[in-house]
């Protein structure tokens, strides 16, 4: 009785922070680190990560932690978490990603509905071994109770929050790392320190849990505060978040020259009044990336505003239309000089 | 225990040589779940694994992709196994390879909504009697490119068919180490393209009913420029006269329909012994890069491109071009084999050079990017080639030719 009180408590203090994680140490049920370093388990359960049951209450060691921008995946909700091996940290590498130690895990977990009506769709696990980072799909079952290994994806029928009923595309082992490779190694995306909120960042410090609060000139903007402040650094966030995985030199679309990183300063690099390459009808008859003051004549837009598989941008993770991240973009393109 | 020893020898060695033969072979039928069991054996196939494909359709509603080195996807003929994404809800290519030295044969990719086959820093790769088709013909709804390996070194293209795609049917880019050969290229906006590539030979292919037949292409502002160094050569370049289909504002939607074999920017490419019969805009053209562009790494000019000895007609009778009355009117009905836009690098070598005895016609622009309306076209005056420089080290590697068998 006594123990099961202890892990309860452990559990509340996970979910409420990095605080005093260090304490917690590993507990009956907690994460099974072989499974992290090798091997796929057909199961997510055989992590550990979660308790067992329909709660996805995650276990002691598990750090919930958010983004200031998140990648929109038809409007799903995402559950993100951080597993790091007992006894390190994370290191802080400047603007971008932390460094994560081998045996870390980062765990996503892709939700539809509120309250009780929350179904469980997918979690996509990125595991760091000593060999390199390693991307696994698993999907939900219907009884929310398991999920399974889905290194071939798949896909769901179900309702967006805005409403539309779509076949929703897990993602197959090989397009997990599409997106995540960056020089044909798998890496992170999410976890940037300037898409981290600060908070979190000086609390994971102070628990010891990251070796110091990374310096940032400009942090991307909190995407939940609508549409307040300027279009730019919204745009640019979302830009950076949603396509630069791919957009970037090094990335699965290198090829095309667009760069859309949060930190690219070239006009020309971010689209503007640059001619597609290999667009072909994902142009849409129109002749730049970018036209500034003319959102309707911008290739990036269109390609945003379509879920048309050949046009639609981005390519993987999204079969409807994102009208909060068109609408950011739209207004960036109309007010650009 | 002499006996026990030889025994274990034995053993031993016959566990050796079976190493090689135990390389896997997944084999994967048509029917139900077809799309999630061929992905499943995409992934979990090991280097030197052949995943094999059953004859008959299937019928796919995601992208494929491959990410493993060294396997073989083979299926029972182009015409016998077909990949089907006529309900394609996903991705943005048929079937996408990401891993090196693999070998793709002996199937086909139907109806793809975006590209046919892509394969992307995929070193060493073969494409053996594949087929890539849009079946409802040429329209500007189809995918881009049909086969398309891009950013790879050692590209081998062998025994294709493409046809219908909107922008190129066989597209190599940003590539070196490249050979395109009997391949079938029809009903495309461009038949084959090498773009922003190096070392590319185009041998024995068939190129037909597409706006142009071969395009030589370089581009500013890509990752990888610098194209050259290209031996185009026993091509048969007819018939390319299909109304241009492809989107609006890709680079080949301003290549005219009846453009035989085109080169834009480059440096040296080699022209002999093609025929080129029936592009009734240009047998050949060669022309600078058209737009305004501001990557200081790029030249936009033809370096010493040569048209040395073809089986080319009297030359073009219904160009697609601005003002084709008056220049038919000029030239006596036909316009001559040779297109230029008579620009050339002004520090550097010649831009074309022109087997003796073929006439050409030049738009005598005066600088890169102007526009066609202020051309003042009159006769062609090129040099003829001279010595041709060595093409040593051009095309695939042979590595990949022996996969062929």
């Amino acid at each position: 009785m006594r123990r099961r009180l202890a892990i309860l408590g452990a559990a509340a203090l996970a979910l409420a922070g990095a605080h005093a994680l260090r304490a917690t140490a590993v507990v009956e049920g907690g994460v099974n680190d072989p499974a992290v370093l090798s091997g796929t388990p057909k199961t997510l359960s055989a992590f550990g990560f979660f308790r067992a049951g329909a709660s996805h209450v995650p276990n002691p060691g598990i750090i919930p932690y958010t983004l200031n921008t998140p990648l929109w995946s038809d409007g799903a909700d995402k559950l993100r978490f951080i597993y790091l091996p007992p006894g390190k940290q994370l290191a802080e590498g400047g603007e971008g990603l932390l460094r994560f130690p081998v045996g870390s895990a980062i765990i996503k977990t892709f939700a539809f509905g509120e309250g009780a009506a929350r179904r469980l769709i997918e979690t996509r696990v990125l595991l760091h071994r000593a060999e390199g980072w390693v991307a696994l799909p698993y999907r939900w079952n219907t009884d929310q109770t398991e999920a399974t290994l889905a290194l071939a994806g798949g896909r769901v029928d179900l309702v967006t929050p805005a409403g539309e009923a779509i076949s929703y595309a897990i993602p197959n082992k090989n397009q997990c790392k599409s997106c995540h490779s960056k020089d044909g190694q798998v890496v992170p995306i999410g976890p940037q320190a300037r898409n981290l909120p600060g908070e979190w960042l000086k609390r994971m410090s102070a628990s010891g849990l990251l070796d110091r609060v990374p310096q940032i000139a400009s942090s991307l903007p909190d995407w939940s505060s609508k549409g307040e402040g300027a279009a730019a650094p919204r745009a640019r966030a979302y830009l950076d978040v949603n396509c630069a995985h791919c957009h970037q030199p090094g990335g699965a679309a290198s090829n095309s020259g667009l760069d859309l990183r949060w930190e690219q300063r070239d006009p020309h690099s971010l689209g503007v009044m640059k001619r597609p390459v290999a667009a072909g009808r994902g142009a849409g008859g129109l002749l730049f990336s970018i036209v500034p003051g003319r959102p309707d004549e911008s290739i990036l837009l269109y390609r945003m505003e379509s879920a048309d598989p050949g046009v639609a941008m981005p390519e993987l993770g999204r079969s409807s239309v994102d009208r909060e991240g068109v609408a950011a973009v739209r207004q960036w393109i109309a007010e650009m000089q | 225990m002499a006996m026990g020893r030889i025994a274990f020898l034995c053993a031993g060695a016959a566990l050796a040589l079976a190493v090689p033969a135990a390389a896997g072979v997944h084999r994967v039928e048509p029917g139900e779940g077809a799309g999630e069991r061929l992905q499943e054996a995409l992934i979990l196939a090991e280097p030197g694994d052949t995943v094999e494909l059953g004859a008959g359709r299937f019928v796919l509603t995601d992208g494929l992709s491959l990410d493993v080195d060294n396997v073989t996807v083979r299926g029972a003929g182009p015409h016998l196994t077909v990949l089907d994404f006529t309900g394609q809800a996903g991705a943005g290519e048929g079937l996408l390879v990401t891993s090196d030295n693999v070998t793709l044969r002996d199937f086909a990719v139907e109806n793809p909504r975006g590209d046919g086959i892509k394969s992307k820093g995929a070193d060493n790769i073969v494409y053996h009697r594949i087929r890539v088709t849009w079946t409802g013909g040429p329209k500007a709804e189809n995918g881009a490119y049909g086969i398309y390996p891009v950013e790879s070194t050692g590209v081998l293209i062998a025994h294709a068919e493409v046809s219908g795609a909107s922008d190129a049917g066989i597209y190599v880019g940003q590539s070196r180490a490249i050979t395109v050969r009997n391949s079938v290229a029809t009903d495309n906006v461009a038949g084959i393209e090498i773009e922003n590539s190096r070392d590319a030979l185009v041998t024995r292919n068939y190129v037909s009913r597409n706006t142009g037949g071969i395009l030589v292409f370089d581009l500013p502002g890509l990752p990888v420029m610098g194209g050259g160094n290209v031996l185009v050569t026993h091509n048969l370049v007819a018939g390319n006269n299909t109304p241009n289909f492809a989107p609006p504002g890709n680079i080949v939607a301003a290549v005219p329909r009846g453009t035989g074999i085109m080169v834009m920017a480059n440096e040296k490419v080699w022209i002999e012994g093609n025929v080129v019969q029936d592009n009734p805009t240009a047998p050949f053209m060669v022309v600078a890069y058209t737009q305004a562009f501001e990557d200081p790494r790029y030249n936009p000019f033809p370096r010493e491109v040569v048209i040395a000895g073809n089986v080319v007609d009297q030359g073009a009778s219904d160009p697609d071009l601005p003002g084709a009355p008056l220049l038919l009117a000029a030239f006596g009905g036909t316009l001559p084999p040779v297109l230029s836009d008579g620009l050339r690098d002004p520090a550097g070598a010649a831009a074309l050079f022109v087997h003796e005895g073929l006439p050409g016609w030049s738009l005598n622009l005066a600088r890169q990017g102007q526009s066609l309306a202020e051309a003042r076209p009159g006769p062609l005056a090129a040099p003829v080639p001279g010595a041709k420089w060595s093409l040593d080290g051009i095309g695939a590697p042979a590595e990949l030719e022996a996969r062929l068998k």
